[in-house]
């Protein structure tokens, strides 16, 4: 009644083919966008820009990452957090060697060479798939975590093996470093985040976006009907890591400000970003958003409930939360395989009717 | 002989010894992923849960006392007893059976028909939970395992072996519980076999790992079977927790173990009993000679991704790893 299409006519091929069909979900689209950039700013303190709001971007971007190449094309990767860490070496260097290009370019550049990166060590997938292939990602994950750890060159020879970002602004605004408002913040993730997404969007509905399913559905059978698997699967390791990249970038660049190769960007990263792409639905946009969303909440709120109002230890929290996100993929696993994209699909087809049965 | 190349021998029996406990972990991939076509990335965690079950129960900690101290104020900690080592075993043996119950009813019993990696990523899920779970119930502060195994190294052997180098050789130095663990695994990996071949379980278990519904339709229960392939892969978890934990202490890191034998199951292939065994003693040997001979010129601490790299060239050239059955592909 309230959510419907009825009455909804397109006049041209531009109107049929746009990317909110229906005029309720193109409108709460612009209001989405306009709370998100016009009100939020103004509203944002250091607590909820810290905890929840750019944790929450990232991991969207890191999310939507890796939805590209385990939800659409179907490989599965467990090397976010070192493809991440290349993405945090790479701006790292970029900004120290070049200091007066802009951080935003050094974001992107950074972003280009993980997806070379990814496309190196997702040669194998050619000829190996399935666990094998998601074992063979791990190698990628501890290879690379090594090599940041213990070759000084990509930590300019810190002595605490740590990398520190440089202050940096972008058109007169303070957007790196310890002096970062949180706002400015927000605002440099957001703005990725939706230029990213409205990528995805896009590839994953074009050419590309449909050799990559039907990779994923059969491989045998797409190679005979003429996809090129070698171009399928190498686009999809690229784009994918391309935006993972960017997210390891942003991550330590915008949010952590320094970091530890092993500690930030170690196998439970991949695992919680798998966590998210699964929990939120494989193979959808929305999805990876909400995956992401539901992650950097629950252990905020566990924490709220746990330690700030019951008063326990944060140890017990932190491993009861470790339980609760198990038993939720499991959970979610058995009762909706298709993630939280899937409900929330379900909930649209529902509201369509409601409230009559028919 | 030249010491450096004695040294050599001795890392790479080493490296054998080593090999062999990544063998005891990936056995219990295969027996599950074998039996079920689950490929079980709790196996690590399964592990660190049965060696913490078992320093608990052999302590006589409460389960649970943290979580019941925070919710009802109580102080438990110990109960006023400690039980001996094989008592606990066998008790821990009965947790392990009970959670492989628990783990078909709840989980594998709702995901069948589901597409591998779907059960793949469900493992992963229980790992996290069975992480916390143990956490929860025996408190995460470091432990000492003792079983009453040998330990340190064998005077015997390093005395022995004395004669074979100059002066500055003081003869293999081998640790006695590596010695004990090899044994065991060969122990291990004879009666599974003897087991599978010979009792009838075990046929059953051979039929169902063949064809799910040709065994089904002989009259074979597949439910029976899965708790009894995740009671066996509960017990050789708890053999290889007790191996691990006595080394180096029950912690969280044993759970990483799991990580470990991954490329060993790549190497050897996923179906592959020997295949497991074989694979294990290459990686142990490998990560070791590599970390002797190149490691300490590119910054060392190589094992942390030598055994991947190595499994990844590997599978490239033969993608069902040395032993697996050969990938067959229709559409």
């Amino acid at each position: 009644m309230f959510y419907r299409e009825a009455g909804d006519f397109k006049t041209s091929y531009v109107e049929d083919g746009q990317t909110f069909p229906i005029k309720l979900d193109r409108y709460a689209y612009y209001v989405a966008l306009a709370v998100a950039f016009g009100v939020i700013p103004f509203l944002i303190d250091d607590y909820y820009a810290n905890a929840v709001l750019v944790p929450f971007l990232i991991y969207a971007i890191a999310a939507l990452g890796l939805n590209i190449l385990t939800g659409y094309c179907g490989q599965v990767s467990l090397g976010t957090g070192g493809f991440m860490a290349v993405g945090a070496y790479s701006v790292f260097k970029l900004m120290t060697a070049f200091p007066d290009v802009n951080i935003l370019v050094h974001v992107v550049l950074a972003g280009i060479i993980t997806a070379v990166v990814g496309v190196l060590f997702g040669l194998p997938s050619l000829r190996i798939k399935g666990f094998y292939l998601a074992v063979a990602t791990l190698a990628a994950q501890f290879f690379l975590v090594w090599l940041f750890n213990r070759v000084p060159w990509f930590y300019n020879y810190s002595a605490s093996g740590q990398i520190s970002v440089p202050e940096r602004s972008v058109a007169g605004i303070i957007v790196t470093g310890p002096e970062t408002t949180a706002w400015a913040k927000y605002l440099v993730c957001l703005v990725f985040l939706v230029v990213l997404a409205w990528l995805a969007r896009n590839l994953t509905r074009g050419t590309i976006g449909r050799s990559w399913m039907a990779i994923r559905d059969m491989d045998i059978a797409a190679e005979i009907i003429g996809v090129n698997p070698l171009k399928a699967k190498l686009t999809a390791f690229a784009v994918s890591s391309f935006f993972i990249g960017i997210a390891g970038a942003l991550f330590f660049a915008v949010y952590l400000g320094a970091a530890e190769v092993g500690e930030a960007f170690g196998i439970s990263k991949s695992f919680l970003i798998l966590f998210m792409v699964i929990i939120g639905g494989l193979g959808s946009i929305f999805g990876s958003m909400a995956g992401a969303a539901f992650l950097v909440l629950l252990p905020v709120m566990l924490k709220n409930v746990l330690v700030g109002s019951l008063g326990w230890a944060t140890d017990l929290a932190a491993h009861l939360e470790l339980m609760i996100v198990g038993g939720l993929i499991i959970v979610f696993l058995i009762a909706e395989p298709h993630g939280i994209a899937q409900l929330w699909r379900l909930a649209k087809e529902k509201l369509r009717l409601w409230p009559f049965p028919y | 002989m030249p010491d450096q190349f004695l040294y050599a021998i001795e890392v790479m029996i080493n490296g054998l010894m080593t090999g062999v406990l990544y063998s005891l972990v990936a056995l219990g991939f295969v027996l599950i992923f074998k039996a079920s076509g689950v490929f079980n990335y709790a196996q690590g965690v399964l592990a660190l849960f049965a060696a913490l079950t078992l320093v608990g129960l052999q302590r006589g900690q409460v389960p649970f006392a943290h979580l019941i101290n925070a919710v009802f104020g109580t102080e438990v900690d110990h109960f006023p007893w400690t039980l001996p080592s094989l008592i606990a075993i066998i008790l821990t043996i009965g947790v392990m059976i009970l959670l492989a119950v628990l783990v078909e009813r709840l989980v594998l019993k709702h995901l069948v028909n589901q597409e591998p990696i779907i059960l793949f990523m469900a493992t992963i899920g229980l790992a996290y939970f069975l992480e916390g779970l143990g956490d929860i119930m025996w408190g995460s502060d470091i432990k000492m395992l003792d079983v009453g195994l040998p330990q340190g190294a064998s005077r015997w052997v390093e005395s022995n072996t004395k004669w074979l180098g100059g002066e500055g050789f003081y003869g293999f130095f081998i640790d006695k519980l590596d010695m004990v663990a090899t044994l065991v695994a060969a122990i291990l990996v004879i009666s599974l076999t003897l087991f599978s071949q010979y009792s009838k379980q075990g046929r059953a278990l051979r039929a169902v790992a063949d064809d799910h519904q040709a065994a089904l339709s002989v009259g074979i229960s597949l439910r029976f079977i899965w708790v009894l392939v995740w009671s066996i892969a509960g017990f050789v978890a708890l053999v290889a927790g007790i191996m691990w934990g006595t080394k180096s202490g029950v912690q969280f890191s044993l759970s990483l173990i799991a990580l470990k034998a991954l490329p060993v199951l790549m190497l050897g292939g996923f179906t592959s009993i020997p295949g497991a065994i074989v694979g294990g003693l290459i990686i142990g040997v490998g990560e070791k000679l590599f970390e002797f001979t190149i490691g300490g010129m590119i910054g060392g601490a190589t094992e942390n991704w030598f055994a991947y790299v190595l499994a990844l060239l590997f599978l490239v050239f033969r993608p069902q790893g040395l032993f697996g059955e050969k990938i067959i592909e229709r559409v």
